[in-house]
């Protein structure tokens, strides 16, 4: 389909090459799931055109957090602490909402130190991309199981997991995420899809991207390996993007009913083509029970499970001056004289 | 016994019949959730409308309902508001504590008591006032409900009568306090006459206690320290603050909320100057305010001890990452929980050095309503002028008692907000390296993310990095990094609020404390010249790092006691790690940690006993 937004020349929509877009050399394994999904990031940011000055890269502890050094080097960078890049993030939008946030995190910093922040990012609904590179392991520490290893997996050294995995997007979904979606980073098309429309959504937008770990989880007794998604996986629908700037036509002319377009902020177009019936990104119960039946069936299921775009994002709910806060003036931020007059007079 | 027969007794128990003016203390025990506030504030108010100096203290339990709670109000006419230990008017309404309460009394005490507990039989050498209170009570509020909260009222009613108070001044503090509730102000109201009419009958006066009406509070404010700080912040153009609730630091961040949606609103837009959230936990508030910070915000998070525990990773990267951030820590007792309702300095080490690794962090430490609120003010220009964390440091007897003080000034200095560049100076200087020490004072250069230019962005990490903000394991890049941390140490010593320094002649003693042992001190001093003929300078360090003067002060001193409200001393820890050239042999301690706001006494004793005399 013609969703796909690359431009054939060399240059993007603000005449920058996609060169401008990357970031310094890559320090991590070769072959790493995360190296293809900085790629797709790049991609993405430089297809949509998006000023990077604009851009701020936040990220907690671990091999994925190292990424955001790795890509669109004119954007600020702040690898913060283990666990904790939701609070860093929010208080970043807090004091300037016109940034465009993204978070880039591990299976290891969201689902298990993380947890806590995780769960109320997602319930706050901030608005930013949150992408968790899942590899099912702590690759920087040397491959110990993660709280999103399956149950059933092992390490190379042969140790067994015995603990039910946590289900990022199901939980996601529970707390009131409005976006969320799973893919795998070896499926180049899908993954650019789910990041552009995670790009044009206002609220959380979280993807869970399986990124398997070349060093530590990529043998046959990992369920994160390339080999296992490949045979296991079951995608939910086809998933294309038209940003608000292109039209939309779909190249193979599907029946009615077969294409579900879902319309997000900035007017861009997910376009969810179906393989399941009946399946509604708007449904929450749906999509919850839908990520549970594909997990008992040992299916790992991708694709976009759930979008609300009528809810309104955290900085909504604040009320806030449309200057940001960072670059409020003195005049509008120590009130006059009469007003501290005011307060000693009523307490004198 | 009859009430004149117990007079009597006491009567002829004291020496010699005396009046006491405007110089003893009031303790009312009430139980926890019974709406005694009130009728304490209006006790506490009356007494400062009629002109006379004067502290309230709240002890209350860890608890919403139902535990034994005391208040204490001091008067004071040579203008002493720090604690005093003795009770001499106590006011029993809690059945659980009455008796341990009257047999704790110093002889010559005098009680106001809820008549069915016969407290008249314990002792013979106190004044006793029983007073009827269910009965008074009966035919001012049909509802049983608001029978309860109205009883306290009687005895602000009763207080009046015997010790002088003019009701005038009752009705006054009681409409200020119910501003907003006409109502309930008038219930009220009505309670407090029937019991002064009450008494004025039936209760001669027999004890020495009275006030007089003074001039002395012109021009003063009755506040609560977290109140100050919070209207310091307001005034500061504090932004982002994101805060987990904890006693006793909840009412600073609830009060600036107030004050913040009253003052802080865009008139233009109508809309808010400023971010207020509440977060999940203290991991989070502290990230949230650095997040802010980072890019832009005066940010700033409210805590008490256990929230700076949690706090100390994040606190150890704003440092390194150098990330501005204000921490206002309203010290409580710890360790671990601790006495959370009781008051301590005992966050003075921890604050200053939080976090693993070699970090150092400027503490501001006020004293006084006043300087809590110009110290909010001077937390954010130096959180931004340094780029790193800055605690205030105030602690549950400043924060949570109310506190006479001078009217604030309104802060004139500009607000302060660093070494920023913009897009235009980047245009202009070209490019720039985020750690790089241009000025020679150890702070470098910052950019905010958001600003336009393609040589802007920097990358934020708490890993070891070269003046380029690029990653770096080399050890001169390591070294390099701390060493100029330390510069900006430096810079920040230079930064901070002067000391109040006391030097008086032919003194071979010095006193050094910090925060509210400021009131103890101060009546110390007296007491020791005065019942000890001993002259002392006395030192008030406003924050953490020290000022050089520390060292000639000690220098010019024989002996220097060092006052610390917390076991392991210290303050006078900190100072030997500011100064360890310090001679330790002129170095003394005296440390109370019980948890209760020091008083004079408790110095002067402990520094006696250390004199040999």
């Amino acid at each position: 389909m013609s969703a796909t937004v690359a431009r054939k020349g060399k240059e993007n929509s603000l005449g920058l090459p996609v060169l401008d877009y990357r970031g310094a050399k890559t320090t991590l394994c070769a072959g790493c799931g995360h190296n293809s999904i900085s790629e797709r990031i790049i991609e993405c940011f430089w297809e949509m055109g998006v000023d990077q000055t604009q851009v701020i890269k936040m990220s907690g502890i671990g091999c994925s957090s190292k990424s955001p050094a790795y890509f669109l080097s004119m954007s600020h960078g702040f690898n913060s602490v283990h666990g904790r890049m939701p609070s860093v993030a929010t208080g970043a939008l807090l004091a300037n909402g016109t940034l465009k946030a993204l978070g880039v995190t591990g299976d290891g910093d969201t689902a298990s130190i993380g947890i806590g922040q995780f769960v109320h990012l997602m319930r706050r609904n901030v608005p930013m991309v949150y992408i968790i590179e899942d590899n099912g392991c702590y690759g920087l520490t040397k491959g110990q199981f993660s709280a999103t290893a399956d149950i059933g997996s092992t390490l190379k050294s042969g140790i067994v997991n015995d603990l039910e995995p946590i289900d990022t997007c199901a939980l996601a979904i529970e707390l009131g995420a409005t976006y969320v979606a799973r893919s795998f980073s070896g499926d180049k098309k899908q993954l650019q899809a789910v990041i552009k429309g995670a790009m044009s959504h206002k609220g959380t937008a979280m993807i869970d991207v399986i990124s398997p770990c070349v060093t530590f989880n990529d043998h046959s007794g990992s369920t994160k390996s390339y080999e296992y998604v490949q045979d296991h996986r079951e995608d939910l629908q086809q998933v294309g993007f038209v940003p608000f700037f292109e039209e939309i036509h779909l190249e193979d002319d599907p029946e009615p009913g077969e294409v579900r377009q879902v319309t997000l902020h900035d007017g861009s177009h997910l376009l969810l083509k179906k393989i399941e019936e009946d399946y509604d990104p708007n449904d929450r119960v749906r999509a919850i029970s839908k990520l549970h039946e594909a997990s008992q069936e040992g299916h790992l299921l991708t694709g976009v499970f759930y979008v609300e775009t009528s809810k309104p994002s955290f900085l909504d709910l604040l009320n806030l001056a449309p200057t940001p806060l960072a670059h409020m003036p003195q005049s509008k931020l120590r009130p006059g004289k009469a007003a501290l007059d005011e307060v000693m007079e009523e307490l004198a | 016994m009859s009430t004149l027969e117990t007079a009597s007794a006491a009567t002829s128990a004291t020496a010699e019949k005396r009046e006491v003016v405007n110089d003893f203390s009031i303790q009312v025990a009430t139980v926890n959730g019974s709406g005694s506030q009130t009728a304490n504030l209006v006790l506490l108010r009356s007494l400062f409308q009629m002109g006379i100096p004067v502290s309230g203290k709240n002890l209350f339990p860890s608890n919403i309902a139902g535990l034994p709670t005391w208040y204490t109000i001091r008067t004071n006419k040579r203008g002493y508001i720090g604690r005093k230990k003795e009770i001499d008017f106590l006011v029993a309404m809690n059945p659980e504590t009455a008796q341990e309460d009257v047999l704790n009394l110093e002889p010559g005490a005098a009680v106001v008591y809820d008549e069915p507990l016969k407290l008249n039989e314990l002792r013979s050498d106190l004044f006793f006032y029983p007073c009827p209170f269910d009965e008074l009570v009966k035919p001012l509020a049909p509802n049983p409900k608001l029978r309860k909260l109205v009883k306290n009222m009687l005895y602000d009613g009763v207080l009046a009568h015997l010790l002088g108070i003019e009701m005038e001044e009752i009705r006054h503090a009681l409409y200020k306090q119910f501003s907003t509730k006409p109502k309930a102000a008038e219930l009220n109201w009505n309670a407090a006459q029937a019991s002064f009419e009450w008494a004025k009958e039936n209760v001669p006066k027999i004890d020495p206690y009275r006030v007089e009406r003074m001039n002395e509070n012109q021009g003063k404010i009755i506040i609560e320290g977290n109140s100050a700080a919070a209207l310091g912040c307001v005034f500061a153009g504090v932004t982002v603050v994101t805060w987990y609730p904890i006693t006793p630091s909840s009412s600073l961040a609830e009060n600036l909320g107030d004050y913040a949606r009253r003052f802080r609103m865009d008139p233009e837009t109508g809309k808010a100057t400023f971010a207020i959230v509440q977060a999940e936990d203290e991991l989070a508030s502290i990230g949230m305010a650095i997040g802010a910070g980072w890019a832009g915000a005066r940010s700033m998070t409210t805590t008490a001890g256990p929230g700076i525990s949690l706090m100390s990773e994040f606190v150890g990267l704003g440092y390194f990452a150098e990330i501005p951030v204000v921490l206002f820590d309203v010290q409580r007792m710890g360790p671990s929980t601790g006495l959370p309702t009781r008051t301590s300095q005992g966050d003075l080490l921890s604050a200053a050095t939080l976090s693993h690794g070699d970090t150092r962090h400027p503490l501001l430490i006020p004293s006084t309503p006043s300087e809590a609120f110009d110290m909010a003010g001077q937390a954010f220009d130096l959180a931004e002028e340094l780029q790193t964390p800055v605690f205030v440091l105030l602690d549950l007897d400043l924060g949570m008692n109310y506190w006479m003080s001078d009217k604030f000034e309104y802060p004139e200095k500009p607000l302060d907000r660093g070494k920023v560049l913009t897009k235009e100076d980047l245009d202009r200087v070209g490019s720039f390296a985020r750690y790089a020490d241009v000025d020679g004072d150890g702070v470098p250069y910052r950019t905010l993310p958001g600003t336009q230019h393609s040589k802007a962005a920097y990358f934020t990490r708490g890993t070891g990095h070269t003046p380029r903000a690029t990653y770096s394991e080399r050890e001169d890049d390591w070294t390099q990094n701390m060493d100029r941390l330390l510069r900006k140490f430096e810079t920040a010593r230079s930064k901070m609020p002067q000391p109040e320094i006391v030097m008086t002649e032919g003194a071979k003693i010095g006193l050094v404390g910090c925060g509210t042992s400021h009131f103890a001190l101060e009546e110390s001093r007296d007491q020791l010249e005065r019942e000890y003929d001993i002259k002392t300078s006395y030192y008030r360090t406003r924050g953490y790092p020290f000022s050089a003067k520390i060292e000639e002060f000690v220098a010019a001193h024989d002996r220097v006691y060092i006052v610390d409200q917390n076991r392991d001393g210290q303050l006078r820890q900190l100072m030997r790690l500011d100064y360890p050239d310090l001679p330790s042999e002129k170095l003394r301690s005296i440390r109370y940690y019980g948890g209760m706001p020091l008083d004079a006494r408790t110095v002067t004793d402990e520094l006696i006993k250390q004199e040999g005399l």
